[in-house]
């Protein structure tokens, strides 16, 4: 039912009844979605200001049309390793997301198409996901061997400092 | 609610704010009828308006309150302050509805009939004949802003009909005017000096969000500007002039539309004075000076309760009553200063009492009852010392709890509260003479200015409010950076301050070696310290954004902030960094102070250990070290024998330890400086080890040259080096210089040594140490007049001549005529020592007289008449008695 596109982002057939859209994102090969209706912004950054001494999953701030937005590296928040550290350069896109009242921005690998899928063919994370991931995930959806993993914004940004 | 009734609410409750402070004030000159009009005025409109809105419980409260004034007013009832009492208790009335009207949107239920009728037997009692109850008309000419007032409404009006305009106006003739619907601009008249001033009521959001608006509108600015330099010479030079001027002016602006005046938020302290005065029977006087000083209305919030639980405080606990300030010869009345100003980018708040000042022993006794310090912890401050413990948490004076002050608000709340704003709070107290606060804060939080430094490539920014001074630091400059066990410190002036690495504590990697470094210099509170940092920028005004919630648990930063170039940068606090700093060096285990070897509670002395001839290592206390020098080989030159350096601007000479030292013939020299009084010598050694701290235990003996003997330093036998031999090779006349002065008080077990030279003292505290003395030092006759009066008595006395305040000579003669210390062992240490010197010290009272020139010798002469003075003499106070 979930096929592929050759870009690599779900392709969805019409379905009756309710749909949910999501925008979807890559990290390291995986294609992660959030809800559209949580998606502020999507951008390619410019200058990341790094905060040393802060939690590793984030990795800096940007300066966004003049309000200062925290960018978490998707990668060190899913536990993924990091590639190619070369720090500031590395490439990549941003989606910005908001949790009561402040902005956040997501750095993954390369943002894919808005796709729109019915509701009914969510289903429970499975329970041989990785703990950490089915902590910040809220439900999958199924393409052959591929999975959509949608993200929950709140419980993904929900980082505790170091103190 | 309707925004009609929301505006009522809000207009109200100043105008109640503005009665409470003028009634107070009216009491006090009852024969002024322009406040007495302004009064009338306010009750008339809040009277007024609440016909009109149909809130009958408030209008008739609000009527009988304006029924006595008018009397008041028109000379038919005399005031006193009982009816002023009765007029201060409607307000109440009308400020507790309105507090359930803003919760439920309507007038509450209730009965205030007893009230009202109290207030009308007060008009009607003392005042027969005053059924006159038409207090609406008032003559133009009593009130000369009216008319002008009236007109500039009626423009304004005018202009736009639909805009709703809300007068608050003595002779409105025509209440309905002023209550037209959706007011939203409100023109008040100050009547004092009948000068009409318009404003009008903006919501706080919308300026906030101008405030954000002109803060981008600067970003691109700034682009603009940046492009335009790139590309020279085009047509948009002069109007972006233009555009950047105006934007500074508009930004001017805005910041101006965020400020208040301090008297905003003293506005309500009068009537709490006088509420008090009431109920102690005091008598206090509250004097406001500076209530127009403008400052942030954020800042004006959070400083408004601090201020008020103060004011309570020294109403409810520091003014006497008048009895007791009869009795203590003060004036009947007490008075209460708060005064404002701007200073230096800052407001000062001072508030200051003149009552009984703080009760130290009272103090004292919470600290112990509430165990925030322990007894001998509380000997060894001083009062004032003692009296700051009332900021620390855990702690309230207040022994019972009135209905004023004692609501669970302490002193600590206050200083956290004006701490959180980058301020400071100080106090200082008198016993019998009063209190002072001195509250230090930003004019603003949103803008601030800050110093801009970098460290490893990544710029951050430190508040200006905690920068005392910047000091540049290199290898080759005079200041350098020296570690003490990995820590690392500078010595600035003589003080050893502690010093924190951006770098190390954010983990940005090491900085290369070798090149210059910058220190800054901040203070957070009493404590000082410095961030090493790489480079430092300008300052910059800075718009201070709270940092993201997944931040605020990383300590080291204040805020963050979008710089004109657009990038985004972190601001520091330095109230975090010493935080962290502090818990590193613990883990670390890791000495950052400079040593103090003198107090006896802290018997640890810190060491320089270094190696020379041979390999034992050789000590010797750092706090004699002024630094550490690697000096280059090259620049050694050889005088007259002697070996030579340009140091600061002078030829320093340098003393090799090991007379057969071999001087590099290139490379670095490792020296040890020592300065005393302008003069400096370097000490060559062939390698510095390390810094510890130990216990001073000196095996005194010794019949090498230059030694003062052996200790176990850090479980190592060590050498302690006699600094003193190697200044005399040196300087033969070191010890000559008139103001280098000496003393030392010791009796056979406790001694002690009144020296003004910290050098001295440093040489002397630990060759008595050594000798299992107790020390205790003073710095000159005064100081050790008031040690020997409070503290246990001493055995030995040795003391210096030279001194400033009271000599050597002076104090011994002083010691010698009180009774208890006539047989007291003193032993007088001076440069000078010649015949007149001696017997002018014998004549004073010194029973011996050591020179301090003979530095090889004084570890034995201070030994013999140490000696001779535990042996040969008894103390007085101890067969006395």
């Amino acid at each position: 039912m979930l096929e592929v596109s050759p870009n690599g982002s779900p392709v969805v057939k019409h379905h009756e009844g309710d749909t949910v859209s999501f925008v979807t994102f890559e990290v390291a090969r995986q294609i992660f979605g959030v809800p559209v209706t949580k998606v502020q912004d999507i951008l390619t950054p410019d200058a990341i200001a790094p905060v040393p001494g802060g939690p590793a999953e984030v990795q800096g701030l940007i300066n966004l049309r003049g309000r200062i937005v925290t960018v978490i590296d998707l990668r060190t928040r899913l536990g993924l390793a990091r590639e190619e550290q070369t720090e500031g350069k590395r490439r990549g896109m941003c989606v910005t997301v908001e949790m009561d009242g402040e902005s956040y921005t997501l750095f993954v690998d390369r943002v894919g198409d808005v796709i729109t899928l019915p509701a009914a063919l969510r289903e429970e994370s499975p329970a041989t996901l990785d703990t950490l991931w089915r902590d910040v995930s809220d439900g999958v959806f199924h393409s052959g061997d591929r999975l959509l993993v949608i993200l929950d914004v709140e419980r993904l940004l929900a980082i505790r400092s170091k103190s | 609610m309707d925004d009609l009734l929301q505006e009522f609410l809000t207009e109200t409750n100043e105008s109640l704010a503005t009665l409470d402070s003028e009634l107070v004030r009216f009491e006090r000159e009852s024969s002024d009828t322009k406040i007495l009009g302004n009064i009338f005025r306010l009750m008339h409109t809040i009277k007024g308006t609440c016909g009109f809105l149909g809130l009958p419980r408030l209008e008739a409260v609000a009527h009988a309150g304006e029924n006595v004034l008018g009397k008041f007013r028109d000379g038919e009832l005399e005031v006193s302050p009982g009816a002023v009492t009765l007029i201060l208790k409607a307000i109440d009335r009308i400020r507790e509805i309105l507090v359930a009207m803003e919760e439920t949107g309507a007038e509450p239920p209730g009965d205030d009939r007893v009230l009202i009728a109290q207030i009308n037997a007060v008009a009607s009692g003392e005042a027969p004949g005053a059924t006159e109850t038409d207090g609406a008309t008032i003559d133009d000419e009593g009130f000369p802003v009216a008319a002008e007032l009236l007109a500039e409404v009626a423009q304004a009006l005018d202009q736009d009909p639909t805009l709703a305009v809300a007068v608050i106006a003595p002779s409105e003739p025509e209440p309905k005017k002023a209550e037209a619907p959706k007011p939203a601009m409100e023109a008040s008249a100050e009547s004092k000096d009948g000068a009409a001033q318009s404003s009008i009521r903006v919501n706080v959001d919308v300026i906030e969000n101008l405030m954000t608006l002109i803060s981008e509108l600067v970003l691109t600015r700034n682009q603009l500007l940046q492009l335009q330099r790139v590309q020279k010479g085009n047509e948009f030079k002069v109007p972006l002039q233009r555009l950047s001027h105006i934007t500074s002016d508009l930004q001017d602006g805005v910041t101006r539309m965020r400020m208040q005046p301090i008297g905003n938020a003293w506005a309500k302290l009068p009537r709490i004075v006088r509420d008090l005065c009431v109920e102690t029977k005091k008598r206090i006087e509250l004097v406001m000076q500076g209530a127009d000083t403008e400052l942030d209305r954020q800042v004006l919030e959070i400083i408004k309760d601090p201020l008020t639980h103060m004011v309570r405080n020294s109403a409810d606990h520091g003014i006497e009553t008048p009895a007791a300030r009869a009795a203590a010869g003060k004036p009947e009345t007490g008075t209460i200063t708060l005064k404002a100003y701007h200073e230096s980018g800052h407001i000062f708040i001072r508030i200051s009492d003149d009552g009984r000042g703080l009760n130290a022993d009272g103090i004292r006794r919470k600290i112990l009852s509430n165990g925030l310090a322990t007894e001998s912890e509380l000997a060894s401050m001083n009062e004032q010392q003692i009296l700051q413990f009332i900021f620390r948490a855990g702690f309230s004076t207040a022994e019972k709890v009135t209905s004023v002050s004692g609501r669970g608000v302490g002193m600590d709340v206050v200083r956290t509260n004006i701490e959180r704003i980058g301020g400071m709070i100080e106090m200082t107290s008198a016993q019998g003479q009063g209190t002072t606060f001195l509250i230090k804060i930003p004019l603003t939080l949103a803008i601030v200015s800050a110093l801009i430094v970098e460290a490893s490539g990544q710029r951050f920014a430190i508040p200006q409010i905690n920068v005392t001074e910047l000091v540049g630091v290199s290898n080759r400059s005079e200041i350098s950076i020296q570690t003490i066990n990995n820590a690392p410190v500078l010595r600035l002036r003589d003080r050893l301050l502690p010093l924190v690495s951006l770098r190390r504590l954010l983990n940005l990697g090491e900085a290369e070696t070798g090149k210059t470094d910058y220190v800054v210099v901040a203070q957070v509170g009493a404590a000082k310290f410095g961030i090493i940092v790489d480079r430092v920028f300008d300052t910059e005004e800075i718009v201070v954004k709270p940092v993201s919630p997944i931040l605020r648990g990383t300590p080291f930063y204040a805020g963050n902030t979008i710089l004109g170039d657009g990038s985004v940068i972190l601001i520091l606090d330095p109230n975090g960094i010493a935080t962290a700093a502090k818990q590193n060096a613990a883990d670390d285990g890791a000495v950052s102070e400079g040593a103090s070897d003198e107090h006896p509670s802290k018997d640890e002395t810190a060491f320089l250990l270094f190696r020379a001839r041979g390999e034992e290592l050789k000590a010797v206390p750092l706090e004699l070290v002024a630094r550490l020098e690697d000096v280059d080989a090259a620049t050694i030159e050889h005088v007259g024998g002697r070996h030579v350096v340009q140091y600061r601007d002078h030829l320093m000479p340098l003393v090799p330890f090991d007379a057969a030292h071999a001087w590099p013939a290139s490379g670095k020299q490792a020296v040890l400086v020592f300065s005393d009084h302008g003069r400096s010598m370097g000490l060559a050694v062939d390698e510095v080890v390390d810094i510890v701290r130990d216990r001073m235990a000196i095996e005194l003996a010794s019949d090498r040259t230059g030694l003062l003997g052996s200790a176990i330093i850090a479980g190592k036998a060590t050498d302690i080096v006699n600094i003193g031999h190697f200044l005399t090779q040196a300087f033969a006349n070191w010890f000559d210089g008139q103001d280098i002065a000496e003393r030392a008080a010791a009796a056979p077990r406790r001694a002690l040594v009144v020296d003004d030279s910290a050098f001295f003292r440093n040489l002397i505290v630990p060759l008595l140490r050594s000798a299992k003395w107790h020390v205790t030092s003073a710095v000159n006759g005064a100081e050790a007049l008031s040690i020997m009066e409070n503290a246990k008595p001493f055995d030995i006395v040795i003391s210096d001549i030279e001194m400033p305040r009271m000599g050597g000579l002076d104090f011994a003669a002083a010691v010698r005529r009180d009774l208890r210390w006539q047989r007291l062992p003193m032993i007088a240490l001076s440069s000078h020592a010649n015949a007149n010197d001696v017997e002018q010290g014998r004549a004073a009272g010194f029973d011996e007289y050591l020179s301090k020139a003979d530095q090889p010798h004084l570890p034995e002469n201070l030994a013999r008449v140490l000696d001779a003075a535990t042996h040969g003499r008894v103390s007085p106070w101890r067969t006395a008695s």
